[in-house]
């Protein structure tokens, strides 16, 4: 399978079984229209946002493994104070894509984000993309460019903030009757 | 008053609405529109779904969607929980397949691990799924029968869905939201008397749907009102991120289990049905003879399963997975790591997943990202009733009022998935 014609194509990382091709956010469009049409990703399953803000502040300890034949008096199994890999940019923003055909596949398309970057909207390539980019501006605050109707969909019209981000409190609602009043 | 006209074959072309999918505009020339509102609180939204609806006379001339109501924030929460206490969540996402949410975050994490899970707890994990999907296609039916006139269906379904309650009740202890599956396994053994009791639903299962076909099959009041009605061609359906029975009442024979057999459906025997109508009666049609085909995988997981009796059911790996209840008592080290596993939970290695599985409603996914600490990093799910939902526009094309309820329990979204 030969990803190396996708417009804007930065990296082809592989892990897992799964492929995750990183393309440059400007040409994202393209990008879509380009696997649609040439590569034959005719179904668009989902858009997600990850906020990485503070990923790797808090060094991650503990032991963990291998699966069957896991050596617990292994040293390096015990654990030890380890960061994971710092991510260039606050957000990504990834398109899982899948090809619908005799001959089916899968990929992951990820943009690399910053906070206030805005993406073109990839509506008029999978129209399902609206409602999915509907929820990644609900949630995450990514806007995105040209979409038909960028609204808030899960929460209501008037909510402030972006419930998803990693800044945004878990708690937080005013107590009421509380001894201030 | 408008009369609709009935279009029963396939239309030519595309019928999402433009420029807009997600709201079928109206046209601003006709007069004499009514704008209703429908539900959120309605029997037939199945759940809380809001419609806004411009009729002119019967006929649906404008139409948009406001989900939300349901909005629960699982992801968020399942931010804030270690990996093991995660599993709880998932079920309550798709609160009417729920086995299946939970099967597809166990495996997300599993994959992470990279861990093995023994046969036993595969084939278990498969007759399990089955069962789901028979009850929530036996919800489907017995309320969107209902919802257009057929109230007798209702109860018929829901005397075999009892019956399917029963048997997770049997296995697990709890009727729904069971958190029987672990990362790595089950969480128990599967109990003695499993096999007879499910070996008896699976041959009232067959003889049950033909009960359920004969009150409908010929039924001209059904018949009226699903032939013909809320048409989505196949490569609409595609477009739309459609994905199971919904796409394959559009002649797509496309299901995961065939395509790409995740846990042991290589090795069983099953046929996939595909309808081509696209309308209300081929969403049900595909819905009935998956019942037939899950009740066949059940009994063909049974006749597997038997033959592992004494075989563990869940992985012998103790960083990840609780040691068993009666260690606990002797053994200094068990007791260790039942305790960290429980306050701090296990670490999953650094990285990102996507899983996708063949729920009741389509492709239910799990895209997960670790950091390498005991608490997932993001969590979301790929909920199929989403995508079922946005749908709704361009299946409501030349529909009349009265069909837009048919329409929308065909598309068979569950509020708690759209909304999560």
């Amino acid at each position: 399978m030969g990803y190396e014609g996708v417009p804007g194509l930065v990296e082809t990382n592989e892990a897992l079984g799964e492929t995750t091709l990183v393309v440059d956010p400007a040409r994202v469009f393209e990008a879509c229209t380009y696997l649609r049409d040439e590569l034959g990703f005719n179904l668009l399953l989902d858009i997600t946002a990850t906020d990485y803000l503070g990923w790797g502040a808090t060094p991650v300890a503990g032991y963990y493994g291998t699966a069957g034949g896991r050596d617990l008096n292994d040293p390096a199994a015990q654990g030890y104070e380890r960061t994971p890999e710092p991510k260039s940019t606050r957000f990504t923003l990834n398109y899982h894509l899948l090809r619908v055909a005799d001959d089916s596949a899968r990929v992951r398309l990820q943009l690399l984000l910053d906070d206030g970057d805005t993406v073109a909207t990839v509506v008029p390539v999978w129209p399902t993309a609206d409602w999915h980019e509907r929820e990644a501006w609900d949630m995450m605050g990514i806007a995105f460019d040209g979409h038909p109707n960028l609204t808030r969909i899960l929460m209501e019209d008037d909510w402030e903030g972006h419930p998803l981000r990693k800044d945004y409190p878990i708690g937080g609602e005013p107590v009421r009757f509380s001894e201030a009043e | 008053m408008a009369v609709v006209e009935r279009k029963p074959e396939i239309y030519a072309g595309s019928r999402i609405p433009q420029p807009i999918p997600t709201v079928l505009l109206t046209d601003p020339a006709l007069e004499d529109v009514l704008t209703v509102n429908f539900g959120p609180n309605h029997p037939s939204t199945h759940g809380v779904l809001r419609l806004i609806v411009d009729l002119h006379g019967e006929h649906v001339v404008g139409l948009s969607a406001v989900i939300g109501y349901l909005h629960t924030g699982f992801e968020k929460t399942m931010e804030q929980k270690t990996w093991w206490k995660g599993v709880t969540y998932p079920a309550r996402v798709d609160y009417v397949s729920f086995q299946y949410n939970e099967l597809v975050y166990v495996l997300a994490v599993e994959k992470l691990l990279q861990l093995e899970v023994p046969r036993k707890a595969t084939w278990m994990r498969m007759a399990l799924g089955e069962l789901s999907r028979i009850h929530s296609h036996l919800v489907y039916l017995g309320t969107s029968a209902l919802e257009i006139g057929a109230i007798s269906m209702f109860w018929y379904c829901f005397r075999e869905r009892d019956l399917a309650l029963d048997l997770f009740e049997l296995v697990t202890g709890v009727r729904m939201h069971t958190r029987y599956f672990q990362v790595g396994g089950l969480a128990e053994d599967i109990p003695r008397g499993f096999y007879d009791e499910a070996r008896a639903f699976c041959e009232r299962m067959p003889k049950a749907v033909d009960e359920y076909e004969a009150i409908l099959n010929e039924n001209k009041i059904w018949l009226e009102r699903t032939k013909g009605i809320g048409l989505l061609s196949a490569d609409d359906a595609i477009a739309l991120g459609q994905t199971g029975p919904n796409l394959r009442a559009s002649g797509v024979d496309w299901d995961l289990r065939k395509r790409e057999p995740y846990l042991a459906y290589d090795q069983v025997d099953f046929d996939v049905p595909v309808y081509h109508g696209g309308d209300v009666y081929d969403r049900y049609k595909v819905r009935v003879d998956e019942m037939r085909e899950s009740t066949r995988i059940i009994s063909q997981c049974i006749d597997r399963l038997e033959e592992m009796q004494g075989e563990p059911w869940i992985a012998d790996d103790r960083k990840v997975v609780l040691p068993p209840r009666e260690e606990l008592h002797t053994s200094m080290e068990s007791l260790i790591h039942h305790f960290k596993i429980v306050t701090e939970g296990y670490r999953v290695p650094e990285g990102e997943v996507y899983v996708g599985v063949e729920s009741p409603r389509g492709e239910s996914g799990c895209y997960i990202v670790s950091d390498g600490g005991p608490k997932p990093w993001r969590v979301k799910f790929r909920a199929p009733s989403f995508a079922a939902l946005h749908a709704t526009a361009a299946c409501a094309t030349d529909a009349a009022v009265a069909d837009l309820i048919a329409v929308v329990g065909s598309l068979d979204a569950v509020m708690g998935d759209v909304d999560r």
